[in-house]
């Protein structure tokens, strides 16, 4: 059942305020959601002041001079700095996206900045994805055929075939469409997610996969699914302009062609 | 789900709503009002067939300002549910699920259904 309120221990109080140094002309406030394991408090938001003459463009420029700058202890995940690796996907100004390819002049007012929504959050901006990468391996993320490979040569696409998954295929699983989606808040022990359920789409209709039947046989289930209403978060976060929307859609479209 | 006592990270309260989510929740909160309408619906019908003391009851409920309101907000989920419905039929059969397009169906259906029910109370 939805439970719209945060729990007791998730409240969000009043943080600590970081001013900008002395002569900083372009500065722009970053209002961080903080929670610190060690202490047990209950999470704040901690406001810094950057001075953007001296920054990259992107939130993830601004995070990372935070932390090398102001304050040591703010913790967050990055790695490739480009959008490929997923690693700094987060809540910024309302939605969920990549930290890195969000210009940080693309906000106006102050930069709120949470960790992926309706998740446990270990640490800052670090939340726990066990679950979400539980899913993702509970679709079976690999190609399944009982008809042995070529001996001499890989199993052959053709281009058209090829292009079904080019784009389901470039999912990064940064998790910011699941986190985004009201049916996942609700749900997320039940509901697969829209992540999980593109991946499923991708080997669905990947022409060398032969468990076809078996994988809709998975997913055909009020919750797993059918928990999703067409809200389009999804779509409207993917930072690689994805549509698991589409692709949910495509798959119900599926389960119904079969039964004739 | 154990989360090791962690605290929950906000959802509803700072996401900012795309034009779709309104839409969404929309749809449901006018099927609601749409079921709690029908019990007005069947209470008039009841009416109808009872003497003429019975229909005078309903109709004076329904003429007050408030019974007004309750029957301006029962045509307007019918109009909703019935355009967005149809909006959902499209997306069942496949189309429509491009950002853009998306986004023009809902404030669409939106628009629709303003004109929809102020037609509807202009000619009645």
């Amino acid at each position: 059942m939805a439970e719209f309120r945060l729990p007791a221990n998730s409240r969000i109080r009043k943080g600590r305020h970081f001013p900008a140094a002395d002569g900083a002309k372009n500065v722009q406030r970053y209002v961080v959601y903080r929670y610190d394991p060690d202490s047990g408090d209950n999470p704040r938001m901690d406001t810094y002041e950057v001075d953007m003459d001296d920054c990259g463009p992107m939130v993830l420029d601004a995070l990372i001079k935070i932390k090398n700058e102001i304050d040591s202890t703010l913790t967050f995940r990055r790695s490739c700095r480009e959008g490929i690796c997923g690693s700094c996907a987060m809540n910024i100004d309302g939605r969920n996206t990549l930290a890195c390819t969000k210009p940080a002049d693309s906000v106006r007012g102050d930069v709120k900045i949470y960790p992926l929504p309706h998740m446990p959050v270990v640490k800052d901006l670090v939340p726990d994805l066990t679950n979400f990468y539980a899913q993702y391996a509970s679709i079976k993320p690999w190609l399944q055929a009982r008809t042995p490979a070529p001996p001499d040569s890989e199993r052959l696409q053709s281009k058209e075939d090829q292009e079904k998954i080019d784009e389901p295929a470039a999912c990064i699983l940064c998790a910011c469409c699941s986190t985004s989606c009201p049916s996942y808040w609700w749900n997320s022990d039940r509901y697969l997610g829209p992540a999980a359920l593109l991946a499923a789409y991708r080997w669905l209709v990947d022409s060398r996969d032969e468990a076809t039947g078996e994988r809709l046989d998975e997913l055909e289930d009020p919750f797993r699914l059918y928990r999703c209403h067409t809200i389009m978060n999804c779509s409207q976060a993917c930072p690689k302009d994805l549509n698991p929307a589409r692709a949910i859609a495509a798959t119900k479209k599926m389960l119904v062609e079969r039964r004739h | 789900m154990s989360n090791h006592g962690r605290p929950l990270s906000p959802h509803l309260s700072v996401y900012r709503w795309p034009v779709t989510m309104a839409a969404s929740i929309s749809h449901r909160a006018s099927g609601l009002v749409l079921a709690a309408g029908l019990v007005v619906f069947a209470w008039w019908l009841v009416a109808l067939a009872g003497d003429a003391a019975d229909y005078r009851a309903f109709a004076n409920l329904a003429q007050s300002i408030p019974g007004r309101l309750a029957l301006l907000a029962f045509s307007a989920a019918f109009f909703y549910h019935l355009a967005n419905g149809i909006r959902h039929l499209v997306w069942d059969l496949g189309y429509g699920f491009e950002l853009p397009t998306a986004n023009a169906s809902a404030w669409f259906v939106f628009v629709l259904t303003v004109v929809l029910t102020a037609g509807f109370w202009v000619a009645l």
